[in-house]
């Protein structure tokens, strides 16, 4: 032991973009066009919505412990699940990965020195702030029954609540999410550095480039039918009421035309993290590397001839129903060569069991879960049985929250050494993926059985039969709350305590690792030049990874 | 980033800068594509469900007026056009006076359709309580031909005995009349803005055929605001149109 040599201990760089000084202070930050930063910015805004979308999960799961309901009134209840799923899909869902981790990667990746617009990047995030604040507006000046959906004429002519404030809230925001996928887009085709060609980019960028294109293809269509919706209500119009000859069911086209796409907004980015991950911790060049990029792009095509697979009990043609079943089948085969791609990566890989890692592997059981109840639904015959039940609420919980949340916290812990330079606890770290994991669980599934036994979603009361299953979902919820608040705890603490964690802890091979941690302002010293291939862990002297030498083993912070 | 000249920081050449923005605009144009795409499929359903209350509501219309304006917005793409071409060319004067006269024609077009609302707002066309198909020709004034008002009241009670309803059809083209002209106008209030932007910078000869990238893409915008206008006249105006 002691003719170790000492190492010397890492020091965080002397100039990085977190204490570069431009201005000074919080004028700094509102002003900022570092992409990183307002990658923070959005860091933040989004954990705020996530913790009211918490809160109110949590109340939701509380009033479900007893048959007749524990805590609030039906209209309440109305309220909470809806306040819920806006606050969550259209505030945290959405802009999470994209909007934080794609800000703060897609030019480090690419080896640019910002994205193509960095003003209206920042544009980007005040307008989320601005559509945040009207919908917070309607949250607590009367809230909001509607459900998520906003389905006509309830919430055009009949709720009593707070609608027109929500709609335009969400319109707004829309216009944050376009231009944020604008922004990618152009990046990625105009800013990458000299060498890196479109089949040497990470595979995250891939996916934040299909993401993009559901974003900017997708968000124009739900910005005008809420508006639509929004006039109607205001001036007592009558597009989608039919007792002024409207068509209700045309609102739920154009609706759906965005919102399924939407999931793969979620979706999309979090299969981004994945590819990161498993190779990294797998110490293996990815398994199929151009069918997992062009599998990003299918997805996002495909998933936009899918959407009236929601509307199966509507009355739509038999012909439509079965297109948009046949349809729904054939987007989960894109979905399954990642999957398929992810483990053959894992084969005769030598794995660690890092916290990213485990939070990835995580994501590949849960989304493998959630991915195979999808073709439940998209099955026309079964889908009458289930339609509108928990097994419904279940298996899209199982690909937003299980998928997408667990890339996002995944993300977290692979790139938080690169934000903040620092290392976090490891056993702590591996504990709380763990717990995240069977508290997801232990919330989720029990739904799946409720949902086939026949308990509708959105119903504030059960048969008494339902109760040990729904007893247990709250259960899981509050361990699935401790999974969310370690991470907070030991990363914030991580800040200033942490570890120091040198430029490539992992090591990993994107260009992100290249840089110092925390990066930049700038970026790079000098635009870099790429000669080699993505995830090529043998032939990479820069990185120290060379054929026959012994791979690092990952740092890891202090217990 | 720091600012060069007119290279911005974030890019290595003016070229990526150029390459990057229009590539931008395009982007930006494929959004609004789809932003006009609901309205356009919503009025298209309503369209063949009500085609009777819709035929009589684009008849109300007045075609002169429409035509006129059609004419002018094609005329403003096209000094919009002479704009770029003169700055690429590096003819400075003649930039400032194309954007002027784009800017002009612009102005005539929002000029027009002001008038076209005060009509619908004199007829009680304007959805909401007042509305009603028949008032025009229950109250004609002293400029009216009565002889066309009289067809047109024909018309109408003809209509009523096949759609009883025929208000509120009526109402919902007339909500997705203004809804979509006056998308449609919005959008050519933001161009008249970016046009005097651009007009300011024109006077300080900030256009040159190495930096032109401004003049361009607005002009990009423009041409798209013009072409939702062709689609929007026939689809208003034209479809049933037989007086």
């Amino acid at each position: 032991m002691s003719d170790t040599p000492t190492i010397p201990a890492l020091e965080l760089p002397h100039k990085h973009y977190l204490n570069a000084t431009y201005g000074s202070g919080l004028r700094s930050w509102l002003l900022t066009t570092d992409h990183k930063r307002i990658a923070l910015l959005y860091l933040c805004s989004v954990t705020v919505f996530f913790f009211i979308g918490g809160v109110l999960a949590t109340m939701i799961r509380i009033h479900l412990l007893t048959p007749s309901g524990a805590l609030v009134t039906p209209e309440t209840y109305n309220k909470l699940f809806t306040m819920h799923g806006v606050a969550m899909i259209f505030f945290f869902l959405i802009p999470s990965i994209p909007a934080v981790f794609g800000n703060f990667l897609i030019p480090l990746m690419i080896g640019a020195k910002d994205l193509a617009f960095p003003k209206i990047n920042l544009l980007s995030w005040y307008i989320y702030l601005i559509g945040g604040c009207f919908v917070l507006y309607s949250f607590s000046t009367g809230g909001l029954d509607t459900g998520w959906t906003f389905y006509t004429p309830l919430s055009s002519v009949y709720s009593n609540s707070a609608v027109t404030p929500a709609v335009i809230g969400i319109f707004i925001n829309g216009f944050s999410s376009i231009l944020t996928g604008l922004n990618f887009i152009v990046t990625i085709h105009t800013m990458r550095a000299p060498g890196m060609t479109w089949f040497r980019m990470p595979l995250f960028v891939w996916a934040h480039y299909a993401t993009s294109l559901v974003m900017i293809l997708g968000t124009p269509v739900i910005a005008i039918t809420l508006l639509l919706a929004g006039l109607e209500r205001m001036f007592h119009l009558g597009f989608f009421n039919p007792a002024l000859g409207g068509d209700p069911i045309l609102f739920q086209h154009l609706f759906w035309f965005y919102s399924h796409p939407a999931v793969y907004i979620m979706i999309l980015p979090a299969m981004g993290v994945i590819s990161e991950i498993i190779p990294t911790f797998a110490r293996k060049p990815i398994f199929g590397y151009s069918f997992i990029a062009g599998s990003s792009i299918a997805i996002a095509v495909i998933g936009f001839l899918v959407w009236a697979h929601h509307m199966f009990v509507t009355g739509e043609s038999t012909y439509a129903a079965l297109t948009f079943s046949f349809l729904s089948y054939v987007v989960a085969i894109p979905s399954a060569v990642k999957v398929f791609n992810w483990t053959s990566t894992l084969y005769k890989g030598s794995i660690s069991w890092d916290p990213p890692m485990i939070y990835a592997l995580g994501f590949i059981g849960l989304f493998v879960i959630g991915g195979l109840t999808g073709l439940f639904l998209a099955c026309l015959g079964l889908d009458i049985h289930i339609h509108d039940t928990y097994f419904v609420v279940a298996h899209f919980h199982y690909i937003m929250v299980g998928g997408a949340v667990m890339g996002y916290v995944g993300a977290l812990h692979f790139w938080w050494p690169k934000i903040t330079g620092r290392l976090y606890p490891r056993a702590l770290s591996r504990f709380a993926a763990i717990i995240l994991f069977i508290g997801f669980n232990l919330t989720f599934f029990p739904q799946f059985i409720l949902g086939y036994l026949g308990m509708p979603r959105r119903y504030h009361t059960y048969p008494p039969e339902f109760q040990v299953l729904n007893v247990l979902s709250t259960a899981g919820a509050s361990i699935l709350a401790l999974g969310y608040l370690l991470p907070m705890s030991y990363l914030t603490w991580s800040m200033r305590y942490g570890k120091v964690a040198g430029s490539n802890p992992w090591p990993a091979t994107g260009l992100e690792w290249k840089t110092d941690s925390p990066p930049l302002t700038e970026n790079f010293e000098v635009t870099p030049e790429v000669t080699w291939e993505p995830y090529d862990f043998k032939n990479r002297p820069d990185l120290g990874l060379a054929t026959g030498a012994p791979l690092p083993a990952p740092a890891h912070g202090d217990d | 980033m720091h600012r060069t000249g007119e290279l911005y920081g974030q890019f290595e050449t003016l070229g990526q800068q150029k390459e990057s923005a229009t590539l931008g605009m395009w982007v930006f144009l494929v959004t609004e594509v789809l932003f006009f795409g609901g309205l356009f499929m919503t009025y298209t359903i309503n369209r063949r469900a009500f085609s009777t209350a819709f035929g009589i509501g684009s008849n109300t219309l007045d075609i002169t007026l429409g035509a006129g304006n059609t004419v002018v917005l094609i005329m403003s793409s096209l000094t919009m056009a002479m704009a770029v071409w003169s700055a690429q060319v590096g003819k400075k004067k003649l930039v400032s006076i194309f954007l002027i006269a784009t800017l002009g024609l612009g102005t005539v077009f929002l000029g027009v359709k002001a008038i076209e609302y005060k009509q619908k707002y004199d007829h009680h066309l304007i959805p909401g309580h007042g509305f009603d198909m028949r008032y025009r020709s229950a109250h004609p004034t002293a400029s009216d031909d009565l002889r066309e008002l009289a067809r047109e009241k024909q018309e109408v009670e003809t209509a009523i005995k096949s759609d009883p309803d025929i208000n509120y059809h009526g109402q919902l083209y007339f909500s997705l009349y203004f809804g979509m002209t006056g998308l449609h106008a919005l959008h050519m209030i933001v161009g008249a803005g970016l046009l005097l932007w651009l007009i300011k910078g024109s006077f300080a000869g900030r256009y040159t055929p190495q930096y032109n990238t401004p003049v361009e893409i607005v002009g990009l915008y423009w041409h798209f605001v013009d072409i939702v206008w062709i689609y929007l006249f026939p689809l208003l105006y034209l479809i049933d149109r037989h007086h």
